[in-house]
């Protein structure tokens, strides 16, 4: 499983990239009301940059510092992320329940060192060879390798398509 | 090699012995999801054909976020909850049972050493109660609706063993605040926690759930309370099945041991908007506050709302401030009025609103003003939280609460409680 795609770095208004949480992602405010994909999608990080979603382009990679994804176990956070077409998030960590989500849904996560991804490098991830390339800077950062349960729910298209494939289970 | 809690847990639960790290299929007690987070639940469930509830009686969908519902679209989302749970005959509890996190244990649903997921991130608070239960999303908990078992990486546990009476004045609330302001939001991160020592054994069951659910604001997986004959009282009248309490192995491993002595802790209070920006509250006495919300599963509870009634008896709220009272369930509710206490806060100028989140998630009435200060019982005081991005939240105990509300600032609960002894 190949991804490539431009960094898109987000940060919250202290320059701080770290503990971006559920909140963040997408303000409970709309979460409850707005049942349509495509419509929450547009208010994804709403409270730290309004004009965000018209900054990211198809296939965009979101970098993040620890943490990612704290608080809410609701699933329109990481949904959110994936309609706009964020191919990918890498960060240095990511919040247990939100980890779990985000795979549910096939979007894949990558855990590794981010401080040297700057916004608009190019990337490219391997995710059974367990490398990430920054072909801007030229360098490989090693990427925590995924359970293998994790990258099936990936390869089946997340946690709906594997139940119906399979339904239930197969470890 | 001895095995901690919740290696037990998911061990019997999966039908083989599992330990910290591996990957286990293991079945659940129980999984539920709350008004926000039921739709997603539907509609996952809904695009398994021919998906069958696994166990009608160990499934639940309760409203409590939004009660009443203040807009149309989450009227039509609680409207398909009730179908849904009437289609599929599982346990439902409506708008006015209280939170999901009260209701259900109440009804002794949830038993030592069980298993528990739900579709809230504060299904942790159950570990009180000697077992393992965690917050999921929508989809994991409509597979385990059909399914019955999930997959779990058995996570490491951290010992956390807690020493000395707490001081007057100072209360469990504090002690967690304090706990995941030392741990910061991602300290205990993918870690079970395993609570003990003298001070666990002195807290109420009240207090003990005040802890249990705030662990995940450090991102624990589990927060596990030891069984005592506490736990076994607040079980009786409620539980029907025999169950089994569950203790680590004296040789069981952990991956840190950590020791705190209390006797010296003062009031805390998480400052806006991080649970883990944490202070004394000698640091942030004197802020002015216009909103204060007593309330949620972290701090709704009978003894919570007999702790600040005590401090608010026979007193006005601030003029300028909202008081606004969210009992955690109708029990409570019933019992707090038997006892006078409702009758206390509305005398003194409080509001109180039904049962169930209250203003916590800013889904329903409660909502700050621009630039407002509220001090909450809740859990998580992140920008936006409440409704309004201009709002700031402070979080802090009953009593700070309650004291805040009748001076209109951030007050030490301890100055009104020597007066009052």
């Amino acid at each position: 499983m190949i991804i490539k795609g431009k960094a898109k770095r987000i940060y919250k208004p202290d320059g701080s990239n770290n503990d971006i949480n559920t909140d963040y992602i997408i303000p409970g405010r709309y979460k409850f009301k707005i049942e349509d994909q495509k419509e929450l999608s547009k208010h994804l990080f709403e409270d730290l940059d309004p004009d965000f979603v018209k900054k990211i382009l198809e296939r965009d990679i979101l970098v993040a510092g620890k943490n990612f994804g704290c608080g809410s176990s609701r699933e329109q956070a990481p949904l959110a992320i994936k309609s706009v077409g964020i191919s990918a998030v890498v960060a240095q960590s990511f919040a247990r329940i939100f980890y779990r989500n985000a795979f549910n849904l096939a979007l894949p996560l990558i855990e590794c060192e981010t401080k040297n991804i700057a916004d608009g490098d190019y990337l490219e991830i391997d995710l059974e060879k367990g490398a990430l390339k920054n072909l801007t800077k030229g360098e490989e950062i090693k990427i925590k390798p995924l359970p293998k349960i994790i990258l099936e729910l990936l390869k089946t298209g997340g946690l709906v398509n594997y139940f119906k494939k399979h339904k239930k289970f197969n470890l | 090699m001895g095995k901690t809690i919740t290696e037990k847990i998911i061990s019997a639960h999966s039908g083989k012995e599992v330990s910290a790290g591996e990957i286990a299929l293991a079945k659940i007690d129980f999984a539920f999801s709350q008004d926000g987070t039921s739709n997603l639940v539907i509609d996952t469930f809904n695009k398994i054909s021919a998906a069958k509830v696994f166990n009608p009686k160990k499934c639940a969908l309760v409203i409590d976020h939004s009660v009443p519902s203040p807009v149309k679209e989450i009227s039509n989302i609680q409207e398909r909850m009730r179908q849904f749970a009437q289609k599929e005959k599982i346990l439902f509890y409506d708008l006015g049972y209280g939170v999901s996190h009260q209701v259900i244990p109440e009804r002794g649903y949830f038993l030592p050493g069980n298993l528990v997921i739900g579709a809230d991130s504060h299904t942790c608070t159950y570990g009180a109660l000697n077992l393992c239960a965690c917050g999921m999303g929508s989809s994991d908990v409509a597979c385990a609706f059909i399914s019955g078992e999930t997959w779990f990486k058995v996570p490491e546990t951290i010992k956390i063993v807690l020493q000395g009476k707490l001081p007057k004045g100072v209360y469990a609330k504090d002690l967690i605040l304090h706990l995941i302001g030392d741990f910061s939001a991602e300290g205990a991160n993918y870690l079970a926690i395993e609570f003990s020592g003298e001070t666990i054994s002195q807290l109420s069951m009240d207090g003990r759930f005040t802890i249990c659910n705030m662990v995940v604001e450090m991102g624990a997986k589990f927060g596990i309370m030891p069984f005592d004959n506490k736990t076994g009282v607040w079980l009786e009248g409620r539980v029907k099945k025999k169950f089994k309490p569950v203790q680590a192995d004296k040789d069981a491993n952990y991956v840190d041991i950590c020791e705190y002595k209390v006797s010296k802790l003062e009031p805390q209070v998480a400052k806006p908007d991080t649970v883990d920006n944490v202070s004394s509250i000698t640091e942030v006495e004197g802020t002015p506050i216009q909103e204060a919300f007593l309330g949620t599963c972290t701090n709704g509870r009978l003894e919570d709302l007999i702790i600040a009634a005590k401090i608010i008896r026979g007193k006005k709220i601030h003029p300028q401030v909202k008081f606004i009272l969210a009992p955690a369930s109708r029990e409570i509710l019933l019992l707090a009025m038997k006892k006078g206490i409702i009758a206390t806060f509305l005398e003194s100028g409080a509001v109180l609103v039904s049962p169930g989140c209250g203003p916590c998630v800013g889904t329903n009435a409660g909502i700050p003003a621009d630039g407002e200060n509220v001090i909450s019982t809740a859990n998580r005081n992140f920008k936006g939280r409440m409704g309004n991005p201009k709002a700031n939240i402070y979080l802090a105990s009953p009593a700070t609460v309650a004291a805040s509300a009748i001076t209109g600032k951030i007050t030490d609960p301890r100055r009104y409680l020597r007066l009052v002894d």
